[in-house]
């Protein structure tokens, strides 16, 4: 299959320009001005954004065990939808991703049914109950990318240093999904006026941050590295800034929904707006957007969660956490980091792209003569208003419908192949 | 005077609509207080009482009340319901509304489930007590026992005294007595006060005696003594000692000042066993007030040109 996109307003992490692209079996040949040659499809991008596939580490596909949520297909096309070529899927499965077979049916199972790249995480503990490290270097074989027990924090201490040894020699990241359970207290939104106001129990921010504190502690200690994903709280953005400045090898990664939303989305006992860790107020949404911007926070994940209707529609108490979160991200990255905060595109790129890319030591991030063709067309004057209902995913679950957007993905090409052409899949 | 569909809370009912229950139940009281207990106003009407929690009075109160006014009333026992077989709260409101129900009063432990029931229902909902969200008829019934003895409640200095972390009372006070120009204060430990509670328009106090000064009304709430095993505070004694309402301390408060409390009552916990029995507590009157503004407000919910 050889294909040539024509007029490309290509955005890399670190410039732009405008050529054209010949793409042949699944790599990019040619990246210049002009090219005349040969395609067995022609894809003219004037007036479009062309871009790198996105790549989310962070994600649920629910595959297997809970399938009545997502399947391995359907978010897959939901990843697609929304930009992603590449998508890490945490092992808090049924099975649990704690062993090689489990990793290895994900992946034979992505391989046939999958339109975009599956990463899969393993656990950092067996049946993710925090005791014993999981079989990580025979995962690893398998094929897994980072581990994390994310959706629980690591509460051992020991535990979690041990992990993030093991890991390193490894070479793979440790995720950590911070938070103390002892703070929790029965919560189910962020404590705030909110909260009182609607008579919900409140999670301290502190439940967060003494765990994004004790694992930059340890990885300081040990000199080992840590990824902390979906970080929610201003002091949390502090603390990792900090950490940066004094060497320690800490990443992180924040969610759309963190940069987007405020706890009083949850007014009206919207479960749509329930997640963990929930969200915060107004000065914590902009010390994530700055954070963004001074790559305190190294990249977004979309932490890509979705239940079943059932599942939310009940008491907030009772509603489980999480949102969707593929088919919005970019458009919600593009809206309040771009249109509102003054972010570059190019900016957008390196959180949602280059900068994954290199944590996990995967393929993408940049679009390159010999590069993997992994490749996105983004209209940027496309007007539509998020409606659930018509999301590929299998769940509904966002806090986002009826809103406004401006920026659409119209074209999807994964490992040479065209997925979704004109927004319709191929 | 028009009302909507259901009661949810103090939070959207407006000065009129909460006078106009007041006026009711004072018509509503003198009904109570006849020989021959019976109203017409919901003849024909099905009341369904649906409590996930525990509750004596405020169930009882909804069902009499329904009762003296002619209504059908019935009481779903959840514990030996389908809730048990783990039927939802949804499904089984719908199951209840499709028999008829005019109104169906629920109670349940997590804030807005009520609403949840509202939107999933064509009965009425009455809200008897959602989490620590609100429990609208007893800040009504408050408010009536204290017009009843104060006159009105602009200017009266009501102070709430105990666990107002978990009281949806104690909020759906404040949110009335705001609406009326009443100054509100707060005391308890500093372990069960709300995130920012101070924004809702009220005084809090760690220091009981403090806010007791000069209050027109001593509201005390029931300390729940399973909290203590959660670590809310060290034990019932040093409660009832340090946050205690008890006869010197009611010196503090005006010499006219009248004991409230919503019940039931940890006698010796939250207010001393004298301060229950003081001519000047109403804790009685109050259970009767209840009925009174419940009849109130099955009546305007009901009526044909709400």
């Amino acid at each position: 299959m050889k294909i040539l996109i024509k007029n490309a307003a290509v955005i890399n992490y670190d410039k732009e320009e405008k050529c054209d692209i010949y793409i042949v079996d699944g790599k990019i040949v040619k990246m210049r001005e002009g090219l005349k040659e040969e395609a067995d499809k022609v894809i003219d991008a004037s007036g479009k954004m062309v871009l790198p596939g996105l790549i989310d580490i962070h994600c649920h596909l629910r595959d297997p065990g809970y399938e009545y949520k997502e399947d391995i297909k359907t978010g897959s096309r939901s990843a697609a939808k929304g930009g992603f070529t590449g998508i890490v899927a945490m092992p808090n499965t049924k099975p649990v991703v704690d062993n090689k077979s489990v990793v290895e049916y994900i992946l034979n199972k992505a391989e046939k049914e999958s339109v975009v790249h599956v990463y899969q995480a393993g656990t950092i503990s067996k049946g993710l109950e925090g005791k014993e490290l999981s079989e990580m270097g025979r995962m690893k074989e398998a094929g897994i990318v980072a581990v994390t027990d994310d959706g629980k924090p690591v509460m051992d201490s020991g535990l979690m240093k041990k992990a993030m040894i093991y890991a390193d020699m490894l070479k793979i990241p440790v995720i950590s999904h911070a938070e103390d359970l002892t703070l929790l207290e029965g919560g189910a939104m962020n404590e705030g006026f909110t909260a009182t106001c609607l008579g919900i129990k409140g999670i301290t921010r502190a439940a967060e941050e003494t765990m994004t504190s004790r694992d930059i502690i340890l990885a300081k200690t040990t000199g080992t590295p840590v990824h902390i994903t979906h970080v929610s709280t201003k002091n949390a953005v502090e603390m990792i800034r900090t950490a940066k400045k004094q060497g320690v090898k800490v990443t992180a990664d924040s969610c759309p929904h963190y940069f987007s939303l405020t706890d009083k989305a949850c007014e009206g006992f919207n479960t749509n707006a329930k997640m963990n860790p929930p969200l915060r107020e107004e000065e914590d949404r902009l010390a994530i957007i700055e954070g963004l911007r001074d790559g305190t926070l190294d990249m977004i994940g979309t932490d890509h969660a979705p239940h079943h209707r059932d599942e939310k529609n009940c008491e907030f108490d009772k509603a489980l956490n999480g949102i969707v979160g593929f088919e919005t991200a970019f458009a919600l990255a593009y809206q309040i980091l771009v249109e509102e905060n003054g972010f570059h595109i190019k900016d957008l790129v390196k959180l949602m792209s280059y900068q994954p890319s290199n944590l996990l030591g995967i393929e993408g991030g940049k679009l390159a003569e010999g590069k993997k063709a992994d490749i996105i067309l983004i209209d940027c004057s496309k007007d539509w208003i998020c409606d659930p209902d018509s999301f590929v995913s299998k769940s509904k679950n966002s806090p986002f419908s009826g809103w406004n957007f401006h920026v659409k993905v119209t074209d999807v090409i994964v490992n040479g192949k065209i997925v979704i052409e004109n927004e319709m899949f191929a | 005077m028009t009302f909507e569909k259901d009661l949810l809370g103090i939070k959207n009912l407006s000065v009129d609509q909460i006078n106009e229950i007041l006026k009711n139940a004072k018509i509503m009281k003198t009904l109570l207080q006849q020989n021959n207990k019976k109203g017409p106003h919901l003849q024909g009407k099905s009341v369904i009482t649906l409590f996930y929690e525990n509750s004596t009075r405020t169930r009882l109160s909804f069902e009499l009340a329904s009762k003296y006014l002619s209504a059908n009333a019935a009481n779903v026992a959840v514990a030996s319901s389908s809730v048990q077989k783990g039927e939802s709260l949804i499904d089984t409101a719908r199951t209840i509304d499709m028999m008829g129900t005019d109104v169906l009063i629920i109670r349940h432990s997590s804030a807005g489930a009520p609403h949840l029931v509202a939107q999933n229902v064509d009965a009425s909902v009455i809200n008897a007590g959602d989490g620590m969200n609100e429990h609208p008829t007893q800040a009504l019934l408050d408010a009536f026992t204290m017009v009843e003895k104060k006159g009105k409640l602009e200017g009266l200095k009501v102070a709430i005294v105990g666990d107002i972390l978990h009281s949806r009372v104690a909020r759906s006070n404040i949110y009335l007595l705001n609406k009326f120009g009443a100054e509100v204060v707060v005391a308890g430990p500093s372990t069960l006060m709300p995130y920012e509670i101070e924004k809702l328009g009220v005084k809090a106090y760690t220091d009981v005696e403090k806010a007791l000064k000069n209050a027109d009304v001593v509201m005390g709430l029931r300390i729940q003594l399973e909290r203590q095993k959660t670590g809310l505070f060290p034990s019932i004694d040093e409660y009832s000692e340090i946050f205690g309402v008890n006869d010197e301390r009611l010196k503090l408060a005006k010499e006219d000042a009248i004991i409230m409390h919503p019940g039931p009552v940890n006698r010796g916990v939250e207010i001393s066993s004298s301060l229950y029995d003081h001519e000047r507590s109403f804790i009685d009157e109050q259970v009767q007030n209840g009925v009174a503004v419940r009849m109130a407000v099955l009546y305007l919910l009901t009526r044909k040109e709400k």
